[in-house]
């Protein structure tokens, strides 16, 4: 399911702002990977189309990481 | 229903959190039609964020600094519909070193960006669209009650003491053109523009704590409706003023003692929290 996710991030994050896909891991920080706070927001509404699963801004707030997308993505679907 | 058939320009649209989201939302399912302006890095969201409206709208260009935008827009506007019922003014923008305790020592060309964007652009908006609007035409804008200091929001609050100021000299000038001038004080809601505010989570337990109605900092349809009120024609003769969509804040000294307001008053002291 992270695999998948993982996949899922990679995707979207080349697709949608053009992050070159093999700087995407689990541990890069979205600031590192050139995504400023509206990005992060814009991510989330992909995501959501994508994966259905809404976060809501308090949970974005401690969002650093792409692990940590994931993490609450998967707690989400839990 | 209530905006059957108007013709409304909302701006600051950011995304489905925004309060001008929730107003574009509930004009669409009151038969507005609606076309959004978004500008630079935000549009991207803002055409997002169209995308989930029942109707989804066109999305223009508009950086309200910027003169050959307005120009542009009221170009587009005029072509497109020949004039203009409404225009929602949600725009607000002030550099870091303007919020979040920096009242002291924020330089003068942050707050010239703050005053520009938040203050000046209510007048400038205004009387841009003025010919399309006269005869009938709403302008509402977005206001945090500005009649005292807050924490955190510094030049902010000045910006919105200045809007609040600006709404009475707009509603002056345009009021002979049969244009009405309003704003909405809303309460602190939960948004992308109210989390860039260090210390915006303080004024949650001013409106837990005080507001006779109750308070959803999550919830920005009761200031979606209310602007979408102050774009219909049932409030004829109402320019110049400020609506306070805040539960009633604006209204109480202090915060209504719990049992007070669950019936079972004995002794109400201790209402005072410190905030900080």
């Amino acid at each position: 399911m992270s695999q998948d996710l993982l996949a899922t991030f990679t995707e979207l994050l080349s697709e949608e702002f053009g992050v070159p896909t093999e700087d995407v891991t689990p541990e890069a920080t979205f600031e590192a990977l050139g995504l400023d706070s509206l990005d992060v927001v814009e991510l989330t509404l992909v995501l959501e189309e994508k994966t259905g699963v809404k976060l809501e801004d308090e949970e974005l707030e401690d969002v650093r990481t792409v692990q940590d997308a994931i993490d609450k993505v998967q707690e989400k679907q839990a | 229903m209530l905006l059957d058939g108007k013709r409304l320009l909302i701006t600051g649209v950011l995304d489905p959190r925004s309060i001008a989201f929730s107003a574009a939302r509930t004009a669409q399912e009151q038969g507005a039609e609606v076309v959004l302006t978004g500008f630079g890095r935000g549009r991207r969201l803002t055409e997002r964020a169209a995308a989930r409206l029942p109707h989804p709208p066109d999305v223009i260009e508009l950086d309200v600094t910027e003169p050959d935008d307005v120009a542009a827009a009221v170009a587009e506007i005029g072509e497109r519909w020949g004039g203009l019922d409404g225009l929602l003014h949600a725009i607000g923008f002030a550099p870091a070193s303007c919020l979040g305790g920096g009242f002291l020592d924020a330089p003068w060309e942050d707050v010239a960006t703050a005053l520009q964007v938040s203050t000046y652009s209510y007048a400038a908006l205004g009387s841009a669209f003025a010919d399309l609007l006269a005869d009938g035409g709403a302008v509402v804008g977005l206001d945090f009650d500005a009649a005292v200091a807050w924490p955190g929001y510094d030049w902010m609050g000045v910006a919105k003491a200045g809007l609040e100021s600006a709404n009475r000299y707009l509603a002056r000038d345009l009021g002979p053109r049969g244009i009405r001038v309003n704003l909405v004080a809303a309460g602190p809601l939960h948004t992308i523009a109210a989390r860039s505010i260090d210390g915006f989570t303080q004024f949650d337990d001013v409106w837990n704590e005080r507001a006779p109605l109750g308070w959803d900092l999550r919830d920005p349809e009761p200031v979606a409706r209310t602007i979408c009120a102050l774009l219909s024609d049932w409030m004829p003769a109402v320019t110049g003023e400020i609506v306070h969509a805040d539960g009633g804040v604006h209204a109480v000294g202090a915060g209504v003692p719990a049992d007070v307001a669950t019936g079972t008053a004995a002794d109400a002291t201790g209402t005072d929290a410190d905030a900080g």
